[in-house]
């Protein structure tokens, strides 16, 4: 299978699924299709780091309040609360233990009209890139789903997590929504809002709708979503490097406070597994933006670096 | 691009959605509301479906007003999430107390009180802008109450993928206003775009209706998103017809109703399991995972045609 290169992308399926968050197959019925699965979310540009002084990057640590001494990571255990300070200790090996066995495959068993699904269950998004040569079952499965207006619904379990999630296919393309379990959601009844009386003021009505038709779009306008504090905040930090106003230089300790060196932009690689429409969107063009330039060097990093974006995309904030 | 991220706890396995592990002083506040003790059971009796207290529950997080049309709509915000999370503290192993937080000039090994750190912003690899508080401040959005409505586009414009953490909106004062708002933005099939600020923060959201309560759902700022309409779908041969009909009869066979309620977090009411397990002193089974094989191109045609068969016979039997 690796030794032909995919069709698609110019990389094969091992390179693909190496450089994924996941990978494993989508099963419908007796077809197997292997995929990778992608982030299609990432956290914002603009984090700041905690610096001293002047300007020496900090790093974050553990401190055992009894022994009044710093800790390392290797010396932390997880415990439950159970009350009168008394914790239940839960080892890796014991949560890995409790993995269910099919985490290799999501197996849709389930398809749903597109429209039955409330975005409000969509926790965060990802892409499923084809993992082998050959595309045909993926877009097959892909083709149908859109033009049928369907979704399939399915668990699996990605590091250690057990997931409900919503394949959907749109411009060709496989989708994967992880969504909140619906126990994991609030109703108007719980929060106790007001249930409507039986009539609605029909004059109101209309002048709501005249109100809406006079604001309607056929399109969203990605400007409307735009951070405006990020930009403000990246604006700031350019004006003052342009100055060389508070700027200072760390290298050695920013590297010891956080020691990541590779960092694998997944966005970038999806985008090589599949394609970009047109090329539009090769990400923000920003001159002091952090990793503006150097996205296509980093994605050659080691399977190490894979560990920093990987957990942050799994991960809830 | 993605910055690496600036904040970094334990392994890998603390970080995860259902278990999450973080120092003892974050979950102070929580302890003392829900009392820790008898969290196990309670989180499976909410689990069963019984509400939740409703003083958590109720409680609006912000009041704004939409400005749409001629008369402003006064809403309450409420965060429609129920944290299910399992959550650990971190512990010093050998001593089994709660660690806390410092942040270490790793020059000198010294902790930095709070009130003498400085922010920074990496600009590249090793440089970083200073930034003050009055700097900081200069650039937080000014308070307001408007929600402002940017535009209403049909149900299915918003890719999924921009979708992040639903709020209900409940009436604050004008609840005619309120419900005539959820009916007409119902038989409009559409949604809106509104943005607003809350909390020293600029949000963007989907306002939507189901005919009787309107939510707002916040969408992720437009450079955190890859849509489905940025990406292009994998090329290769055209498709069979007689594959596709098969695949469609295939779906069709699968076809059933969405019940978001059939599906349970397995994992989390496992770790649940295991927590009252240990407490009590019992034991642990392991697991393996194992991986299926493709399916070739070549068989894919009789694939297909064998799922029919078998989904055929399921029916027939069921």
């Amino acid at each position: 299978m690796s030794k032909k290169r995919a069709p698609s992308n110019g990389h094969d399926g091992d390179y693909v699924r190496a450089h994924s968050l996941w990978s494993g197959t989508l099963s419908f019925g007796l077809v197997t299709i292997p995929v990778a699965l992608f982030p299609a979310n990432r956290s914002g540009r603009v984090g700041l780091r905690m610096l001293d002084q002047d300007g020496t990057p900090l790093a974050r640590r553990w401190c055992c309040p009894k022994e009044k001494k710093l800790i390392e990571n290797d010396e932390l255990v997880r415990g439950y609360p159970v009350g009168d300070d008394k914790h239940v200790i839960v080892t890796d090996d014991e949560l890995a233990a409790l993995a269910p066995r099919k985490s290799r495959d999501i197996d849709l068993r389930r398809f749903v009209k597109r429209e039955e699904l409330d975005p409000s269950l969509f926790e965060r998004g990802y892409f499923l890139a084809p993992a082998s040569e050959s595309t045909k079952a993926y877009r097959l499965l892909a083709e149908v789903m859109e033009e049928t207006g369907r979704a399939g619904v399915a668990t699996f379990v990605m590091r250690d997590q057990e997931y409900l999630v919503a394949i959907l296919a749109q411009n060709g393309v496989l989708s994967a929504e992880t969504m909140r379990f619906a126990d994991e959601l609030r109703s108007p009844a719980t929060i106790g809002l007001p249930a409507r009386r039986p009539q609605v003021e029909r004059a109101a009505v209309r002048r709501f709708a005249r109100a809406i038709a006079a604001h309607a779009a056929d399109k969203l306008d990605r400007r409307e979503l735009e951070d405006d504090h990020a930009e403000g905040l990246l604006e700031l930090v350019e004006r003052k490097h342009k100055r060389g106003d508070d700027v200072v230089e760390r290298p050695e300790l920013a590297a010891a406070a956080e020691p990541h060196a590779e960092i694998i932009d997944l966005m970038e690689v999806l985008k090589q597994s599949l394609g970009v429409e047109g090329g539009r969107r090769a990400g923000p063009k920003r001159a002091g933006a952090p990793g503006s330039s150097g996205a296509g060097d980093r994605t050659s990093g080691r399977a190490n670096g894979r560990k920093t974006p990987a957990r942050r995309a799994g991960g809830k904030r | 691009m993605t910055k690496p991220n600036t904040t970094r706890s334990k392994a890998a396995t603390t970080r995860s959605r259902a278990t999450r592990a973080r120092p003892a002083k974050a979950t102070a506040a929580r302890k003392k509301t829900e009392g820790a003790a008898s969290e196990p059971a309670a989180t499976r009796r909410r689990a069963a479906g019984q509400a939740r207290d409703s003083t958590t529950a109720g409680r609006a997080i912000w009041k704004g007003t939409i400005a749409l049309g001629r008369t402003p709509l006064p809403v309450k915000l409420y965060s429609a999430v129920e944290d299910r999370s399992v959550h650990f503290h971190l512990l010093h192993a050998k001593d089994k107390v709660p660690i806390s937080q410092r942040m270490v000039n790793p020059k000198t090994g010294e902790a930095v009180p709070s009130e003498r750190i400085r922010k920074g912003f990496e600009v590249e690899d090793g440089v970083f802008v200073m930034l003050d508080r009055e700097e900081l401040a200069s650039i937080e959005p000014e308070a307001s109450r408007d929600i402002e409505v940017a535009r209403f586009v049909k149900a299915g414009v918003i890719a999924p993928q921009y979708y992040d953490r639903p709020y209900w909106l409940g009436p604050d004062g004008d609840r005619e206003g309120y419900f005539a708002l959820a009916e007409a933005l119902r038989e409009s099939g559409r949604e809106g775009v509104l943005r607003w600020t809350m909390r020293k923060k600029r949000y963007a959201g989907a306002l939507r209706s189901d005919g009787e309560h309107l939510s707002l759902i916040a969408l992720r700022p437009a450079e955190e998103v890859l849509a489905a309409t940025d990406v292009e779908a994998p090329p290769g041969r055209p498709l069979v017809a007689a594959e596709r009909r098969m695949a469609e009869q295939l779906v069709a066979a699968l076809e059933g109703p969405f019940d978001p309620g059939e599906f349970r977090d397995e994992f989390r009411h496992r770790v649940l399991e295991l927590i009252e397990r240990k407490k009590r002193g019992g034991k642990v089974k392991k697991l393996r995972p194992r991986a299926a094989p493709a399916t070739s191109e070549g068989s894919l045609e009789r694939a297909l045609a064998a799922s029919l068969r078998a989904t055929a016979k399921e029916r027939k039997t069921a």
